[in-house]
């Protein structure tokens, strides 16, 4: 089986007038052109999942997802119900929709399928796959957008999405179903008169396509607070497609972003924009907000039990008693030790370094927190031995904290670190974040390094390092 | 002699969360519930109980889930009948619905609307699915749905602009309203089908009429809700619209929908008591059924 991969990403608008009515404006059928280009690349990409994400459906209890194998019914707007209705009768995978509920529930979301006869699939998601899925080959899947989710959720949402998408080797492509500006005209108008509601709207709107084009999907993503507080109504959910679609694309700025058509639909700002995987070479992050893996917001507000309690803890929360390590011991004070109190107290009686001649030897570093031995990123297992999610990167980069401080303690710096050995009790699974904040930290000093998979460390960590210094007077 | 001027006969604050239908078991909802939220459904027991002796032919309900950017909606066929299944909380609404529109009052309504100058628009597409908020206050209100109703769409001027202009433009329909209403020659029943404060739980119990996972959200709604009931109770409708803008946003109000203000501008802004038949909280959010009984505070100038 293919590794699976997201082969194509497009953003849509949600209005019913492109499959309605396209030819009473030449804007609108700019857009439906568009809509039919962008099914024939879907075509032409032999993509066998459609994955739509859709403005247009809030949901309030975590994110729902679609899970009725063919739902039917006839839709009309409840603005614009005059233009029409459209049937329709939807090929969705609900095995895949099903398998991402799982995978939502295992990063911390609230999560559930729906598969209800009747159940009103929303404008946007009936718009996407009414024209882009026009003889329904492909099957789909719609996942509703949270009225009160924040950037991580919807961040693990998408990442929980890429795991089936991986597992099950699908060729998906990724839909957002929304409006750029959103702000539509209050009065009625005549179709011909059609134009984006105000210059601002209009100047952000191309703003944010200037982006796609240049494949600076991140950014884009990284500018959605902003996007929504200066374009959006408000009421209506935020501008949290950008979030989601980002992190289905490895929250990457070197996309190769084509816009298809940008038009205005009542007011609001509808693009058909194309962003391709393949790297256009260009585009480093112009922001830096955190990458996140699993969600550790408060849901929990009905029934927090003792076990949800642990799971939903912050990750600086979890304290000594509840890491379960050994005990603690003292560091030794032989000659030439260095010992300090701003890196966690060692599990055995050794010291924290020591130094020979221009030689400091560091004892084993791990993630620990001096004082509270709390561990960033998490704990790898509970008390019961049960595995629990923890974040590699947050590990790696706290030993990297640890380290300095210990050779800082001893007159030394980051850059006189000449080689390290690190010990992962997960190579597979941790090698690459490992490897990726180490480019970061160490990677730029340069020491010469040795990685090696063992079995445990003493405490529920990841990750440990052996550290030599050459510290000349 | 010219025909009787019509008359308010009642108006209600009806909020619509399907689990209150959901808890009732209703023939005409699929899923089954083991009871719940009995407060507010006594609550409803009671107002129909206040209004069973009144005549009446019409309802008039503003309903916050038919959601109209574009204008304000009117309901413009005779009959609606299909399968309403809330979006959100699917497990628990799938209804079965057939209703009476009271067309030509509908119609009035609007007519006196767009004389005033406000943008409405019937709705005359027979494929429109009615909003579950309408099917459950309609359904709540009168189980046995045999009075027609004038259904109208809740126009989203708050998220445009401010809960100011949403003010403005529902005070106008009130007025509007209550113009053609009287003008019917109809005695109406005036609903707005609103929760008071409205920030939900995100999480759902594994028994949804678990209602020892039932409470407000926090100490703050309570004190919103308590200081709009005491206004009720008090016959102080007009303090409501003043400190409207303030109850919306920190409350996070389901009067953003205007359906209250709409509601309160109908009957003139009523200075006499409402009676609170009942309130209770609906996965965190505050409700309240209230009614302010017109019939014995208006004389009919017939």
């Amino acid at each position: 089986m293919s590794s699976g991969e997201v082969v194509a990403s497009f953003v849509v608008p949600v209005h019913p007038h492109t499959v309605l009515a396209p030819d009473q404006n030449p804007g609108w059928q700019r857009l439906r052109d568009a809509f039919d280009e962008a099914a024939q690349t879907i075509r032409d990409l032999e993509a066998d999942l459609l994955i739509v994400y859709s403005t247009t459906w809030p949901s309030i209890i975590g994110h729902q997802i679609q899970s009725d194998p063919n739902p039917e019914w006839v839709m009309v707007d409840h603005d614009f119900h005059d233009l029409g209705s459209i049937p329709y009768s939807f090929n969705i995978d609900a095995e895949f929709a099903h398998a991402w509920d799982e995978a939502n529930r295992k990063r911390g979301l609230q999560s559930r399928c729906v598969n209800y006869k009747g159940f009103p699939i929303d404008v946007g998601s009936v718009v996407a796959l009414t024209l882009l899925n026009p003889d329904n080959s492909i099957p789909a899947v719609i996942v509703s957008s949270n009225m009160y989710a924040n950037r991580s959720e919807t961040t693990v949402l998408a990442k929980s999405c890429l795991d089936v998408i991986k597992a099950q080797g699908r060729r998906a492509v990724a839909i957002t179903a929304m409006s750029l500006s959103n702000r539509m005209f209050t009065d009625f108008i005549s179709p011909q008169d059609d134009k984006i509601h105000s210059l601002k709207d209009d100047e952000w709107n191309r703003k944010i396509l200037e982006f796609f084009k240049q494949g600076r999907l991140e950014d884009v993503g990284q500018l959605s607070r902003t996007i929504h507080q200066q374009i959006r109504v408000q009421k209506v959910v935020a501008f949290k497609p950008m979030w989601w679609l980002s992190a289905m694309n490895g929250n990457r700025n070197d996309l190769t972003g084509r816009v298809m058509a940008y038009e205005a639909i009542h007011g609001a700002g509808g693009a058909v924009v194309h962003l391709d995987p393949a790297s256009s070479g260009v585009g480093d992050k112009e922001y830096d907000e955190d990458d996140v893996e699993y969600y550790h917001g408060e849901r929990d507000v009905l029934d927090i039990v003792e076990e949800d309690q642990v799971q939903s803890q912050t990750n600086d929360e979890v304290t000594e008693e509840t890491s379960n390590g050994p005990d603690l011991w003292e560091p030794t004070e032989a000659k030439g030790s260095v010992n300090t109190t701003t890196a966690p107290k060692p599990v055995g009686a050794y010291p924290h370094a020591r130094r020979v001649g221009d030689m400091l030897f560091l004892s084993g570093v791990g993630p620990r927190q001096p004082g509270t031995n709390a561990i960033p990123g998490g704990p790898i297992h509970d008390k019961n031995g049960e595995p629990l999610p923890y974040d590699i990167k947050a590990q790696t980069r706290a030993v990297v904290e640890n380290v300095k401080r210990i050779v800082e303690e001893a007159g030394a710096t980051m850059e006189q670190v000449v080689d390290v050995t690190t010990f992962l009790v997960d190579m597979k699974r941790d090698f690459q974040g490992y490897n990726e904040v180490w480019a970061e930290t160490l990677g730029k000093v340069g020491p010469t390094r040795t990685t090696l998979a063992i079995d445990a460390l003493p405490t529920p960590i990841a990750v440990e390092m052996k550290v030599i210094v050459h510290m000349p007077a | 002699m010219g025909m009787a001027k019509g008359q308010i006969v009642a108006g209600c604050l009806a909020p619509h969360p399907p689990h209150l239908v959901y808890a009732e078991n209703p023939p005409q909802n699929e899923p089954v519930a083991e009871g719940g939220w009995e407060q507010l459904r006594w609550g409803y027991e009671r107002l129909r109980a206040s209004l069973a002796d009144i005549d009446y032919d019409a309802i008039v309900l503003l309903s916050p889930h038919w959601q109209t950017y574009v204008g304000t909606h009117f309901l413009g066929l005779e009959h609606f009948e299909g399968l309403s299944v809330d979006p959100i909380f699917p497990n628990l609404f799938r209804y079965h619905y057939n209703m009476n529109v009271d067309v030509e009052l509908a119609k009035a309504i609007h007519d006196e609307a767009e004389a005033a100058g406000l943008p409405v628009k019937m709705m005359e597409n027979p494929d429109f699915r009615v909003d579950y908020g309408t099917i459950t206050t309609g359904h709540l209100f009168n189980p046995k749905w045999d009075k027609p109703l004038v259904v109208i769409s809740s126009n989203r001027s708050t998220a445009y602009y401010s809960v100011e202009v949403m003010q403005e433009i529902m005070i106008e329909l009130g007025k509007v309203t209550r113009k053609a209403i009287e003008a019917s020659g109809k005695r109406v029943v005036v609903l707005a089908s609103n929760s008071l404060s409205h920030r939900h739980f995100t999480t759902e119990s594994e028994v949804p009429e678990d209602m020892s996972k039932e409470h407000i959200t926090s100490h703050a709604m309570h004190l919103w809700d308590m200081r709009i009931i005491d206004y009720m109770r008090s016959g102080q409708a007009q303090r409501i619209l003043d400190e409207m803008p303030e109850f919306t946003e920190q409350a996070i109000a389901e009067s953003d929908g205007g359906g209250l203000s709409w509601l309160l501008s109908t009957l003139d802004v009523p200075d006499y008591p409402a009676i609170l038949h009942g309130y209770g909280t609906i996965i965190g959010t505050g409700n309240a059924v209230v009614e302010w009984p017109c019939h014995a505070h208006e004389v009919s100038e017939a």
